[in-house]
């Protein structure tokens, strides 16, 4: 493929947009010069075509679930139905200013209103605040809750949060940014919970522990009521990072498993698109406890039935505001319009599909004779391969895998994580892709394997097809290029 | 099979230590320390004139799969920081042991050196942890 | 079954590979006494067309007046190209560009945007992103901490005239890095912070937080606040509106001492720039900073490189600062960030290019003074503040504003922002915006309308 130059040098000076803004314009009066812009930024100057065309050339480069099978682990790749974008691109919708008042938004209230009772009642949550604007965000809202009470109670002696040492890395950062120090908890050798550690390391100090469950090693947490009993006797609260929700949808309860407080990624479960990076929309829903506490707004009615936000009147002891607004409305308007076309039955048959599309690409690829980092266990919605043989001999890494299948046409599965598994590849296949595609894929790890064993000179060169080959992260480092510059 | 000097002593974070005859201590990370971590894109040193404990956080070696915390090894005070790391970190990467010095620590308190391992038990360490 | 392709031949097949006899069986390890019970609160499932019915009715119920509220969300004109690009399904269901090779669309496409913001606000280098212009703050704050080595204290300097909501926000996210957010008092005739009335010794200050312009619209003067941080040891925070750029002094360009000019850190609400306003989100908060504090900027950041036969591409750099690597020790726990919305902002800038922005922004200006001056003709209206302003102004009406928008709201008007519960001691306030996508009819009507309400 071509190599598309920046938009800065298809720039022309004096080239301009007349279609844009041709009409409009208007005189500074009032500003004075000191406070004046000096020169213009300089912004491309291109046609509306060279936009277009620039744009959409670009797009071409990328992989997207439109275009390829994309089985990253923890992510839930899953479809986004048009659907969802174009209902929430009505103009009745995008055109809504969010400081209107709220008998004039009675209709994105009702949806967001539709939303949050939807996600209590698969979540087992006694209520939902739907305004943290991505996993991330969810989770700071849900450790804020919980040192809220804590702190509401005069029990000011807990400084430290329990994460396992298989956790994604925004539940320690996370911690931190709530104050806490981070203690990890180690996974014994069946991708459990070391419950002799957990026990060692609860006490009075102890504010909570973050949970993922199914764990971010693909597999269920067996034990989690005796977990749930040892952290609550310590006094501590369970936080349940809702990353993989997907396998586990309308299946288990997060309150049924004694969860004081989760966070959702819409983006994930929910179907919302991941957009290159976002925006992505984590609700968090709380256990009667937080409630108090919860971020604000949340959509509440009033007694003759009309929606309205409640604020800190209503909450007084809430953990404030997350955005400026209501978090990221478009996404969760989304998220709604996926779960009314799910319904009840849709919202089992994700869990159960998507359990089914990982064990059966689990069998398939031990068929072919790769190595599951925990053969005995079933696989949830996804699970871990480890090439720590073939690092060893011949010599090829889930790096040297994973580039090479972007060659194959497949996006590389999530390499190296979970941190505690050597050369790993988290696989989820998600319950919208085919027996089909799954096959596909089966054959295509095979003839990597292949070339592994015969030829291992291909595959450290991989990927040869795509617009650029192995980049050079080590330069990129080192010498920071972060922008263009123009010619001096 | 990673280089390990047997004239200097080491910490289990994988730091080494130089003792200068001088009341000063040489501190850098390992030959397998670097190894580990890969390529050095950027390094993060004490200031001279700051006083460390030991055991405390006072630098920062990062790669691009990787930051790792340095430990002060003893306690005292920083008297120099290797200033060609910040143009050129790679030069842990090739020479851990001369240039790719980190810092130089004024010591306070010489039995603190009999804590550190030996170049034997830190090799020790080292098999240890490839299993 | 909606979204999940097998057959029923596909499912035997698989479960026969799985060795196991129904789906049911692989669920085998999670105790029975977890199992969920049916899920009675969720309706059952609708096609297309029913949930397409639903939602056009939701759609109506929202009711669609002319708008005159800002307050950090605008109504702009976004080009046609600009969405019709953005929701292509390469970059709409693209994920995150870890897989740098399989993602050089998004990669370049945030390098020209982080090379766009820079240059925007004169400011050497931005992040591909953050949430919204509020936690933008709240991470430029967390940044001053980190990067002004020379301060002990953790204490910032915290204009009143900085959107109340983003004090919110504010105080959410750092109240748990004992960090002291002191408020200062704006002057009540300009309606801006008086740089003489800033303390002559100060002690030690983290940083201080420049908005331009700030909440009410109001331009501050940001040379002289600049150089009085940067003279007590303090970095400059801007918060700035990104159409304001167009025209007004750049924060990379604030000061006037030669030494160290310019702000240190420079975060903002991106929504101007090609994001419907959508009941407030998603929108995008953009962060930029001076090249040397890079390392404490939060967030994704997209540098250049070379390939294994040295062509061009893109990567996503200096990830040793951030969740997923340095774990409890990141910059901050953002993970997802607002990608979409910069790949919008990116072409909506891209398609305007400099004229067409200074086009926009003179145009707001213009018309935001012809609606101060059509409103302020009814007896009782007065403008408050006479420091110069951008695109917003804060107005005193001789009735509460909540009274009177609501009025207003009859008459299918969104009259601005009442400013009674963040800023009492302005009597009946209300802040008013026309963008440039007001014509002069509209702003008559608005006139008209208010007349007929004070009447």
């Amino acid at each position: 493929m071509s190599n598309e130059p920046l938009i800065f040098e298809h720039s022309r000076p004096g080239r301009v947009n007349r279609a844009q803004s041709a009409h409009l314009g208007g005189n500074l009066d009032g500003i004075p010069e000191s406070l004046r812009r000096k020169q213009p930024p300089r912004l491309p100057e291109v046609s509306e075509l060279d936009a277009v065309r620039h744009y959409t050339r670009l797009s071409q480069k990328n992989f997207s679930i439109d275009t390829h099978f994309y089985p990253l682990g923890s992510c839930t790749m899953k479809y986004n139905p048009r659907a969802c974008n174009t209902l929430a691109s009505l103009p009745g919708f995008l055109g809504q200013h969010p400081l209107s008042a709220e008998r004039d938004s009675q209709g994105i209230l009702a949806c967001l209103w539709d939303l949050q009772e939807m996600l209590k009642e698969v979540t087992g949550m006694t209520a939902v605040s739907l305004t943290p604007m991505a996993g991330a965000q969810g989770e700071f809202a849900g450790v804020a809750m919980i040192r809220a009470y804590h702190d509401a109670r005069g029990d000011n002696a807990r400084t430290e949060i329990l994460v396992p040492d298989a956790a994604h890395g925004t539940n320690p950062a996370t911690a931190t940014m709530c104050g806490y120090k981070v203690r990890e908890i180690p996974t014994d050798t069946h991708g459990d919970i070391d419950i002799e550690a957990l026990m060692a390391a609860v006490g009075p100090q102890t504010a909570g522990i973050m949970l993922t469950n199914p764990s971010t090693l693909g597999v269920f947490e067996r034990r989690i009521h005796e977990i749930a009993r040892i952290v609550h006797e310590a006094g501590g609260l369970l936080y349940y990072d809702g990353a993989n929700l997907n396998a586990i949808l309308g299946k288990v309860k997060p309150g049924d498993m004694d969860f004081d407080v989760i966070h959702m990624n819409l983006h994930k479960t929910f179907s919302t698109p991941h957009g290159g990076g976002g925006p992505g929309a984590g609700p968090v829903g709380v256990s009667e406890r937080l409630q108090p506490f919860m971020p604000i707004p949340v959509v509440g009615r009033d007694d003759s039935g009309a929606f309205r936000w409640l604020d800190e009147r209503d909450l007084p002891q809430t953990i404030g505001r997350l955005s400026a607004h209501m978090g990221n409305t478009g996404i969760l308007l989304r998220a709604y319009i996926y779960a009314l076309m799910l319904g009840r039955e849709g919202m089992v048959r994700i869990a159960d599909y998507a359990t089914l599309n990982a064990n059966y690409l689990m069998a398939r690829l031990r068929d072919a004779g790769f190595d599951m980092a925990l053969p005995e266990r079933r696989a949830t919605h996804e699970f871990i391969l480890t090439l720590k043989h073939q690092a060893r001999e011949p010599g090829v890494t889930a790096m040297d895998f994973a580039k090479r299948l972007l060659d194959y046409g497949f996006h590389a599965p999530t390499t190296y994580f979970p941190l505690i598994i050597p050369e790993c590849l988290l696989i989820e296949p998600t319950e919208t892709e085919s027996k089909q595609t799954l096959d596909a894929f089966v054959e295509a790890m095979a003839a990597i394997q292949a070339e592994a064993e015969k030829d291992i000179e291909t595959l450290k060169g991989a990927p040869y097809s795509l617009p650029v080959r192995r980049l050079d992260d080590v330069k990129a480092a080192r010498k920071l290029d972060l922008r263009w510059q123009a010619e001096a | 099979m990673s280089n390990i000097p047997s004239e200097l002593k080491y910490t289990k974070s994988h730091e080494w230590l130089r003792v200068e005859g001088d009341g000063t201590v040489t501190v850098g990370i390992s030959d397998h320390a670097q190894a580990l971590l890969g390529d050095m894109v950027f390094v993060e040193l004490p200031e001279p004139g700051t006083s460390l404990d030991a055991g405390e956080e006072c630098a920062v070696v990062e790669s691009v799969k990787a930051a790792s915390d340095v430990y002060a090894p003893v306690t005292g005070e920083v008297v120099a920081a290797n200033e060609l790391l910040e143009d050129a970190p790679e030069t842990i990467n090739t020479d851990a042991y001369n240039d790719g010095w980190l810092f130089r620590i004024k010591l306070e308190d010489e039995a603190e050196l009999k804590d550190l391992l030996d170049a034997e038990a830190y090799a020790e360490l080292v098999t240890e942890e490839d299993h | 079954m909606p979204f999940i392709p097998h057959t029923e031949d596909d499912t035997r097949a698989m479960l026969a590979t799985c060795g196991v006899d129904s789906i049911e069986d692989l669920f085998d390890e999670i105790p029975p006494e977890l199992r969920a019970d049916a899920l009675d609160g969720i309706p059952a499932g609708r096609d297309e067309l029913a949930v397409s019915r639903l939602l056009h009715a939701r759609a109506a119920e929202n009711a669609q007046p002319l708008c005159f509220s800002g307050a950090g969300a605008y109504e702009h004109h976004i080009p046609a190209a600009v969405w019709e690009i953005t929701t292509r399904g390469e970059y709409y269901s693209a994920y995150t560009p870890y897989q740098a090779e399989a993602s050089q669309g998004t990669l370049q496409l945030l390098y020209e945007f982080q090379t766009m913001m820079a240059e925007l606000t004169a400011m050497e280098v931005a992040n591909a992103s953050l949430y919204d212009g509020a936690t933008a703050l709240a991470e430029a704050v967390l940044m001053a901490v980190r990067a002004n080595r020379k301060s002990k204290a953790r204490r910032i300097f915290m204009p009143r005239t900085v959107h109340p909501r983003y004090r919110d926000v504010m105080q959410t996210i750092v109240r748990h890095q004992g960090i002291t957010l002191e408020l200062l008092d704006y002057n009540s005739a300009g309606g801006h912070i008086d740089p003489a009335s800033l303390p002559a010794e100060p002690g030690d200050i983290t940083a201080l937080v420049i908005p331009q312009p700030n909440f009410f619209g109001v331009l501050e003067d940001a040379d002289a606040l600049t150089d009085w941080a940067h003279t007590h040891g303090a970095l400059v925070i801007g918060v700035v509106n990104p159409t304001a750029m167009a025209v007004i002094t750049p924060p990379g360009e604030w000061g006037v001492l030669d030494e160290n000019r310019g702000a240190d850190i420079v975060c903002g609400e991106g929504q101007p720039l090609g994001i419907p306003l959508a009941s407030g989100g998603p929108y995008f908060g953009f962060m930029c900073c001076k090249q040397k504090i890079v390392r404490q900027m939060p967030g994704r950041i997209i540098g250049a490189t070379v390939d294994l036969e040295g062509k061009r591409g893109y990567v996503l750099t200096l990830q040793a600062r951030e969740q997923h690597i340095r774990r409890s020790k990141a910059t901050s726990n953002i993970c997802t960030n607002q990608g979409l919305m910069t790949t919008a902002a990116t072409i909506y800038m891209t398609v305007m290019g400099p004229t067409g922005l200074e086009r926009v922004a003179r145009q707001c200006h213009a018309n935001t003074r012809a609606l101060v001056q059509r409103l302020g003709e009814t007896d009782g209206v007065e403008t408050l503040f006479d420091r110069p302003g951008f695109h917003e102004r804060v107005l005193r009406l001789p009735r509460p504003a909540g009274e009177v928008l609501a009025e207003l709201a009859e008459r299918s008007i969104l009259g601005g922002v009442d400013l009674a519960a963040d800023y009492p001691e302005l009597g009946h306030a209300l802040l008013v915006c026309a963008t440039e996508t007001r014509s002069e009819a509209d702003i008559d009507a608005y006139a008209k309308a208010l007349a007929e309400v004070l009447g």
